[in-house]
């Protein structure tokens, strides 16, 4: 295979083969010798005073080993659980939180007791015995509800449950008063659990003569895992290993660290045994932390010729007991509301609300599924209102002009939104769709086609705007090369690979980068032990325009240096020196060559350049100029059952463009995953707590409705490739653009298929039982 | 008190005296050490648990170990012969039918055995027949695609795209 081809080629994933034969390595198949199993004892209640609590029975139980609460914790844990600044730099109010309760309990399933014991059955028999007593105090369910100056309070004490309250951008009366027509809707975001198939664990070996703990956990960041532990442990950080192996499935849910990070460790040192505790699926559902979770009140207004005038948002984001580590991350909807679409005036505000649930933090998207929720569903009320093709008042208001700096400052890189359009239109056949709707509708048959022509910002991110809103870092990437004396190649990643496929495309990037043979490249990443001091983990679509651009910049210093070896090595001047499909030779001789590999030897070896060190190694550090901007057109088709209310849908289409691809089969399949989240959302999806004892209703997958093979279609993938002019390779993201877009495309057409009712607005899930209450309503 | 448990896993024979309350799943990945079978809810939906009972597709946290006594089990481990990936292990890795990898055994082993009962299945029966697993990563495309292609190198005429859609109108 020719070495300088690799980026865009589909190369088959080589993480596979171990995966499909049951050789994967998840961290609960790891163990230690003596380790211990850890069962927490959780709070049933949402919100209640913790009275007492008795340990004898528990203690007394078979294989129990130790019985622990707040204040053995409180030995060896110190501060509190971080909350970056993210997109609210100013919060009205943090509440503190320990990993473990003290005196009060803030929402169902917080951590209250741990139990050790020898085997994972003890642990959970004898967790059932430790006595709690509660008193059970108000519960805060609901977000309008909590800001009334007469609610209970989601923590005693607390002024108000208000966490945040941010204008972006004010109206402007002037620009509102120019529209001919004008929308209102409110637009719920339901709750929704990130459900990786694997759910979290961790398990932790302290060694006291050395004062190392290595810890496994399922994370998507592990680095930052280290450091915070670090700070929580009063371990320092080059003690501490945090090791990510094979992971099952992230989507933002294993980015911050939780509770039973800090626990676990703790407990591995209290005990001076290792500990593993791995999450049962109603654990993960009740304390993982969740998604969406969110209410936005819209009102926009248009010309009657389809021209945009104005949006203006107000989110009221529901936060949970505590602030996620990112929980004003998703206040980034308010900076995407305006969309692909130029509006004169665009105005946004932040609500941040406290609450009896468990926390929200981002969960694949984070923020711009909203943002392209609401700004689509305002899109086709603002065409309904003005009687136009959804389609057109699209591309009559389409962004055409890049670099785009938008009302709030950020530059959209580069885009072709009517292109991406025109292609999904011509897939879905969309004349002859409007044509078959039309004549359902004659026989009593409500089809719908929706639209949603997304936009999103990823590839988190430049250093001057990522460190003010992590507090502190930035969210940089870095890569290490290695190359060895024979030639072969080991590169480290600070991202981290659950599913992505990292092991196979950055390796197509080194080969063509280096013009090494594929096959002479080892990836490793998720091991804080190895590869460069920090790494920034995987999220917001942001390994590949950030860390594999630091492999590439990895790369391109290794080739420096072996460039001017090479000089020295055929007595050429460096410039003359020409380096192709990994040879060098000097420019006009192209007969006389070594080859990469030879130059790799030489280096180790004697006879160097004055001022060269031997070896050929690099460590990078990639800061982007800017975030990347993908984008793309998706289209619903639905038919509405009107006795039922069930939705079937028909056909999904796809056109997306994430710049120029390193593997395509990889992106199809970012895309596949991504598309299915967000129709789970609107179709299925939704996290339920009881409105007076603030207990969780969907505690299980049998309440908690992930959709199976039988729910989709299969979905019709278009692409346009519009490359990145902000980085070398021209890349995008890809991880969450599927999610990004696709809910709204079904509620579009639902809303579509129910418009001959007189049906509006159609909140998430979509569910039959939703439906038929709407069509019923619509009837009388 | 413990049981005496005696099974036969990927053609080994195994001993153990064990709790009548450990589940098989349980038992599979840490009595007898094959982690490959995963666990991914605790009310039997997920699927990911999925291994053959004397040749039958179950999912193993429905069982307790005491309940395979005697019984044959074949689990992930057990597909490859040799270097040779089973035809299904294969076709996944070919279609892209997995990521991040933790369902994939459990789809795998349910896979087989639709495939067994139905050598030749259309989309409709694949997507029905796969219904007791859930991926969250693939939105089940390439996993569809995975079994199809399985299903024509084991032998099956492939399954015809848009057979779902012809079924439909």
């Amino acid at each position: 295979m020719a070495v300088t081809t690799m980026i865009g080629a589909k190369i088959h994933r080589r993480e596979d083969p171990r995966l499909v034969s049951g050789e994967g390595r998840y961290v609960d198949d790891f163990t230690r010798p003596g380790t211990l199993s850890l069962a927490l004892v959780r709070s049933p209640h949402a919100h209640a005073r913790i009275k007492s609590i008795e340990l004898t029975a528990a203690a007394k139980a078979p294989g129990v080993v130790a019985v622990y609460t707040h204040k053995d914790f409180a030995k060896v844990v110190s501060g509190t659980m971080p909350v970056t600044p993210s997109f609210v730099a100013e919060k009205k109010q943090v509440p503190p939180r320990f990993p473990i309760a003290e005196k009060e309990v803030v929402y169902q399933g917080e951590p209250v007791a741990v139990v050790l014991a020898e085997t994972k059955y003890q642990a959970a028999d004898a967790a059932n015995l430790v006595e709690v007593d509660y008193e059970v105090l108000p519960a805060v369910m609901d977000l309008d509800k909590a800001l009334e100056p007469n609610s209970p309070k989601a923590h005693s004490g607390a002024p108000d449950n208000l966490g945040w309250d941010l204008t972006y951008i004010p109206d402007d009366a002037a620009v509102m008063k120019e529209a001919d027509v004008v929308v209102k809707e409110r637009i719920l975001q339901q709750r929704l659990a990130p459900t990786a198939m694997e759910p979290r664990g961790v398990l932790a070996e302290y060694s006291r003569p050395d004062g190392t703990m290595t810890v496994w956990l399922s994370s998507q960041s592990p680095h930052f895992v280290r450091l915070f532990l670090a700070g929580a442990l009063s371990i320092p950080e080059n003690k501490i290993r945090v090791i990510s192996p094979d992971v099952g499935g992230g989507f933002g849910s294993k980015i911050s660290p939780y509770s039973e990070d800090w626990l676990v460790p703790a407990a591995a040192k209290m005990s001076g045994r290792p500990v593993k505790w791995i999450e049962t699926r109603t654990e993960s559902l009740q304390t993982t932390t969740h998604g969406r979770g969110q209410v936005f009140d819209i009102e926009a207004g248009a010309k009657k010729d389809g021209t945009l005038v104005f949006i203006k948002v107000t989110q009221y984001l529901d936060a949970g007991a505590y602030m996620g580590t990112f929980a004003a991350f998703q206040a980034c909807a308010c900076l995407l509301a305006g969309g692909a679409y130029n509006w004169k005036h665009v105005s946004a505000r932040t609500v941040g609300v406290l609450t009896n649930k468990v926390p929200t933090d981002p969960y694949r998207g984070a923020g711009r599924p909203e943002a392209t929720h609401l700004c689509e569903r305002t899109i086709d009320l603002l065409a309904e209102a003005i009687k136009m093709d959804p389609a057109a008042v699209r591309r009559k208001n389409f962004i055409t002009e890049f670099p785009h700096t938008s009302h709030f400052g950020l530059v959209y890189d580069s885009g072709a939104y009517g292109k991406a359009m025109d292609v999904a239109m011509e897939i879905a056949g969309y004349e002859k769709l409007r044509r078959e709707q039309d004549e359902g509708r004659k026989k009593g048959r409500y089809l719908g086609i929706g639209f949603s022509s997304w936009i999103e910002i990823c590839g988190f991110g430049p250093s001057a705007g990522t460190a003010p809103a992590t507090g502190g870092i930035a969210l940089v990437e870095s890569a290490q090369v290695r190359v060895f004396p024979t030639g072969s190649v080991a590169v480290y990643v600070g991202t981290h690979s659950h599913g992505q496929g990292h092991d196979t495309t950055f390796p197509q990037i080194v080969a063509d980068t280096l013009g090494v043979p594929y096959d002479m490249i080892e990836m490793r990443h998720g091991d804080t032990a190895e590869g460069p001091a920090f790494g920034y983990g995987t999220y917001g679509s942001r390994s590949l325009a950030v860390g594999g651009m630091a492999v590439h910049k990895a790369c391109k210093k290794v080739v420096d240096k072996a460039t001017k070896l090479a000089a020295h090595v055929f007595e050429a001047a460096e410039e003359d020196i020409v380096f192709d499909h990994g040879q060098f030779y000097v420019n006009g001789s192209p007969d006389k060559r070594k080859a990469f590999g030879e130059i790799a030897f030489a280096s180790y070896g004697a006879g160097l350049p004055e001022d060269m060190e031997q070896g050929l190694e690099s460590v990078a550090y990639y800061d982007p100029t800017n975030f990347v901007w993908p984008f793309g057109t998706h289209i619903a088709v639905v038919e509405v059952d009107p006795e039922t209310g069930a939705v079937d849908l028909q056909r999904y289409i796809a056109v997306d463009d994430c710049g120029n691809i390193i593997n395509p089969m990889i992106v199809d399949g970012q895309l596949h995953g991504g598309i299915a989240q967000g129709i789970a959302q609107a179709l299925f999806e939704e996290v339920v707590y009881d409105d007076d004892s603030g207990q969780m209703k969907t505690g299980t997958l049998t309440d908690y409705l992930i959709p199976t093979a039988n729910e989709f279609p299969t979905f019709e993938l278009g692409r346009t490739i519009t490359p990145s002019p902000t980085n070398e390779l021209g890349v995008k993201g890809i991880g969450e653009a599927g999610t990004i877009a696709s809910s709204i495309a079904v509620i579009n057409a639902v809303c579509d298929a129910l418009s001959p009712l007189g049906i509006k607005h159609v909140d998430m899930p979509a569910s039959p039982d939703r439906l038929w209450k709407l069509i019923k309503e619509a009837g009388k | 008190m413990k049981h005496k448990v005696a099974v036969t896993v990927n053609g080994r024979k195994h001993e153990h005296e064990v709790e009548p309350r450990l589940l098989l799943v349980h038992y599979l990945r840490d009595v007898v050490g094959l982690t490959g079978t995963h666990i991914g809810c605790d009310t039997s939906q997920c699927g990911a648990c999925t291994i053959h009972v004397d040749g039958k597709a179950v999912k193993s946290c429905t069982m307790f170990a005491v309940q395979a006594d005697g019984r044959s089990l074949t689990t992930i481990e057990g597909m490859a012969r040799g270097e040779e990936l089973h035809p299904l292990q294969q076709a996944f890795w070919d279609e892209h039918g997995l990521q991040c990898g933790y369902c994939t055994p459990g789809f795998i082993m349910a896979a087989a055995y639709l495939l067994e009962q139905n050598p030749n299945p259309t989309e409709d029966e694949i997507r029905r027949g796969l219904e007791g697993n859930l991926c969250r990563c693939t939105g089940y495309v390439n996993i569809i695609k995975s079994v199809q292609s399985a299903a024509k190198a084991m032998g099956g005429a492939q399954a015809k795209s848009g057979e779902r859609a012809a079924a439909r109108s």
